[in-house]
């Protein structure tokens, strides 16, 4: 089945999607490469999970950035529905029109003859009102309509309702909407679609099925090095260095909210322009409070910043 | 490598990874896509089309390197190359060896037995690899068809006909005789390990829910020691399908009645032309459950348990009070609330637990500090034996309970034949019971708890 070519050249085309990411600043891991260069190769979206902060936006962000695409954001809440998420009649504009269109009304039924014909040129009359010109696109809707493609990213899908999953399928499945009036409208490009999740509930099946599943955890200290480099500028090797291995331990204690890459970055750009050139015990002790957002959380860790400072040193002259 | 992918797919499934036929084309295109030649990729790629959950992608991940363990994708597309082309009517295809050993009795020998004395592991491991699909290895489901699976592709790999050679042989031949026994016993143990390894990969799902099947329905008093982890896993996993069944938004059913107010107020703009309608909404039972746990040394087995699964009630359901006793109660709502299960059962059972019980004192307790928990929404659940050690057992407070709540349900770890007997006060407590249910096993507390809570749906 697979031709001998392809190996070498899907290989190639993943290590592309890795290069093209990190020129956006956008470090991934391999998993997170094969998966975009999947969702591509198999025209699926991809469902990132994983915990707060660790970059499943951003990865639409660089995305959007390096395929040079337009990207189109739908938040999502409890209550979100198809008027917010799709589509709405421009009601006000089509009451308006109506109005304006009183007197027109006369010359329209002026030549019927019998009530059928009467109501047969209102038929008419009335299509017009629900055609495109009265659609109002919503974000959903917006993403098909794009001419160039763009990259879609559906947010926090945890968080709406499970029957506003059911109106995701047909998209995420043929990329199109149904619209009763208008019957289906069909993407111009298949978008790139990105839904992120936290969790914060089960998804249903319907809808992982029709995706490729990422889970995005912490990453490995190395990578981690490799994205502080990235994003933080001036930022020195030794501080680098010291500054994840510190994460990586407060990562092991038993916190009510873990450190994630958002807040590494945050802590090294405090502590960049603290000038700091290497960890230490009291600039740590001062600046914990970027780093843990919660009060206990800072109590817990507290005791062990000296011992997990001394280690990171330690082991930035081994490592 | 289709035939392998198909295999793997069914060895998913063993792994607890549901894949569905959409999943698996999904996963083919994917890998027709990246190809096969390298494994990271292959693995990732695997995993990203079939697994559906972090634990879905563990199992997987592990079940990927134990099914490829064995076998190198890209040699696999080539020997499957090869096998079109080559006929492949007898099994096992056992290729000459290229120098019999020895002297020419060899030549009146039979294949398996020229293949043993030849040592070859390459022609061995290949005619293991024909013998397994021959007698269809990968339908494996329960440790108890090992033997028969081993026997069956001993069968296929032709033992009959090296019987007969055994036999020749002693009489002709007896040193030889011996080696190709001993090289006998040795593919007696190759055989064994590959029907070892392939249920690894392909029974795992069955033989698990046999086990299950037979916690679910084991008493929970009489649980082993070494039975209570699984337990815990089982009781955790009928909280999760509890929690998933009864957790989920319920908005259909709101949609009563129009809104006039609402509906003319919020289409103002329009000159109160109701393009938006606004309905009414009905207000439910706000569910509550006052829970009474018996966590004397009778019971506390079983309340063990019990606590595990209240401690998940107070996910589902806002409002949960819940109280322990054994010679007196307490209430233990907050530690269920804030700790983990472990720590939560710790210390309830550090405070109260293993006493010998007196119904009688703890209700007096429950009646003088609880009673305002007891509204007429509530729906009291009280877990015991109801022994009482002789002492008073007070039926009088449960009967003012069982005026003041909605309804109040008694699960007795105890079969209904010995309520009654001894020191048990079930039958007078019972009158002022809703519901009474004897509650020994998972599967009856499963029951009972799904109808408590399903009550408020």
């Amino acid at each position: 089945m697979a031709d001998p070519q392809a190996p070498s050249s899907a290989v190639a085309a993943i290590e592309a999607v890795e290069a093209g990411l990190a020129a956006q600043g956008y470090i991934a891991s391999r998993q997170i490469a094969t998966a975009v260069y999947l969702s591509q190769a198999i025209d699926k979206p991809i469902l990132v999970e994983g915990p707060a902060g660790v970059g499943k936006t951003e990865l639409a962000k660089a995305i959007a950035a390096w395929r040079g695409l337009k990207m189109i954001r739908l938040q999502c809440y409890e209550g979100l529905d198809e008027a917010k998420a799709l589509y709405e009649w421009k009601y006000a504009k089509q009451l308006l029109y109506t109005q304006i269109l009183k007197d027109k009304l006369g010359e329209v039924l002026g030549g019927a003859q019998t009530l059928h014909a009467a109501l047969d040129q209102l038929h008419d009359f009335g299509d017009v009102f629900f055609s495109k010109e009265f659609v109002e696109p919503r974000p959903l809707l917006q993403a098909l309509l794009e001419p160039q493609g763009c990259v879609l990213l559906i947010d926090e899908i945890d968080k709406s309702d499970a029957e506003f999953e059911s109106l995701l399928l047909e998209i995420l499945s043929d990329f199109q909407v149904t619209i009763p009036e208008l019957g289906s409208i069909a993407a111009a490009k298949a978008p790139t679609v990105i839904l992120t999740s936290n969790s914060e509930r089960n998804l249903g099946d319907a809808l992982k099925r029709r995706c490729l599943h990422l889970h995005i955890g912490f990453p490995e200290q190395k990578l981690e090095e490799r994205i502080v480099e990235s994003r933080v500028a001036g930022i020195s090797q030794t501080l680098r260095r010291q500054l994840v291995a510190f994460i990586h331990d407060v990562r092991t204690l038993d916190l009510k909210k873990q450190p994630s890459v958002s807040e590494t970055i945050d802590w090294a750009r405090v502590l960049v322009l603290l000038q700091a050139a290497e960890l230490g015990h009291e600039v740590v002790k001062d600046t914990l409070n970027v780093l843990l957002k919660y009060e206990s959380d800072i109590e817990v860790a507290l005791p062990q910043v000296t011992s997990f400072v001394a280690k990171a040193q330690r082991q930035n002259i081994f490592g | 490598m289709q035939e392998n992918l198909h295999r793997f797919f069914r060895a998913a499934r063993g792994a607890g990874v549901h894949v569905s036929p959409a999943e698996s084309i999904d996963a083919m295109r994917a890998v027709a896509s990246v190809g096969v030649a390298d494994r990271t990729v292959l693995r990732d790629s695997l995993l990203l089309t079939l697994a559906k959950s972090e634990d879905e992608k563990k199992a997987l991940g592990a079940c990927f390197d134990l099914f490829f363990a064995h076998v190198d994708p890209a040699q696999a597309q080539a020997e499957e190359a090869a096998q079109r082309d080559a006929t492949q009517d007898q099994v096992p295809a056992a290729p000459q060896p290229a120098q019999p050993p020895g002297e020419q009795a060899t030549a009146e020998l039979g294949p398996l037995a020229r293949m043993l004395l030849a040592q070859s592991t390459t022609d061995i491991s290949a005619a293991i690899a024909n013998a397994s699909s021959a007698v269809g290895l990968s339908e494996i489901r329960y440790f108890t068809q090992r033997g028969l699976f081993s026997s069956r592709m001993l069968e296929a790999m032709g033992i009959q006909r090296l019987r007969d050679d055994l036999d020749t042989l002693t009489e002709s031949n007896p040193a030889h005789a011996e080696r190709l026994q001993a090289a006998l016993d040795g593919l007696r143990e190759t055989v064994r390990d590959a029907v070892a390894q392939a249920l690894a990969l392909y029974g795992r799902e069955e033989t698990e829910n046999l086990r299950h099947e037979i916690l679910r329905n084991a008493q929970l008093s009489r649980i082993e020691p070494r039975q209570v982890a699984a337990m815990r896993a089982l009781i955790r996993q009928i909280a999760r399908r509890l929690r998933e069944r009864y957790s989920k938004p319920r908005k259909r059913q709101r949609r009563g009645h129009l809104d006039v107010r609402r509906t003319i107020r919020r289409n103002a703009a329009w000159g109160s032309v109701p393009f938006l309608t606004a309905w009414k909404r009905r207000h439910r039972d706000r569910p509550k459950i006052v829970a009474l746990c018996d966590v004397s040394g009778s019971v506390a087995r079983v309340s063990d348990f019990f606590l595990l699964l209240i401690h998940s009630l107070h996910d589902v359901v806002s409002d949960v009070r819940s109280f322990a006793f054994s010679g007196h109660l307490i209430e233990v709502s907050e530690i269920l609330e804030t700790k983990s299960a472990e720590e939560a059962m710790a210390e309830i059972m550090d405070k109260v637990g293993f006493g010998s019980s007196d119904y009688g004192a703890s209700l007096v307790d429950f009646e003088r500090q609880f009673m305002a928990s007891v509204t007429p929404q509530t729906t009291v659940i009280v877990l015991g034996d109801a022994r009482s050690n002789k002492l008073d057992p007070r039926a009088d407070i449960l009967k003012q309970i069982s005026e003041r709540a909605k309804r109040v349900v008694w699960l007795n770890p105890e079969g209904r034949m010995t309520w009654g007997w001894g020191d048990s006060e079930m039958p007078r407590y019972q009158t002022f019971c809703n519901v009474v249910r004897p509650c020994a096993t998972a599967q009856q507390l499963e029951r009972a708890i799904g109808d408590i809570v399903a009550a408020y749906q």
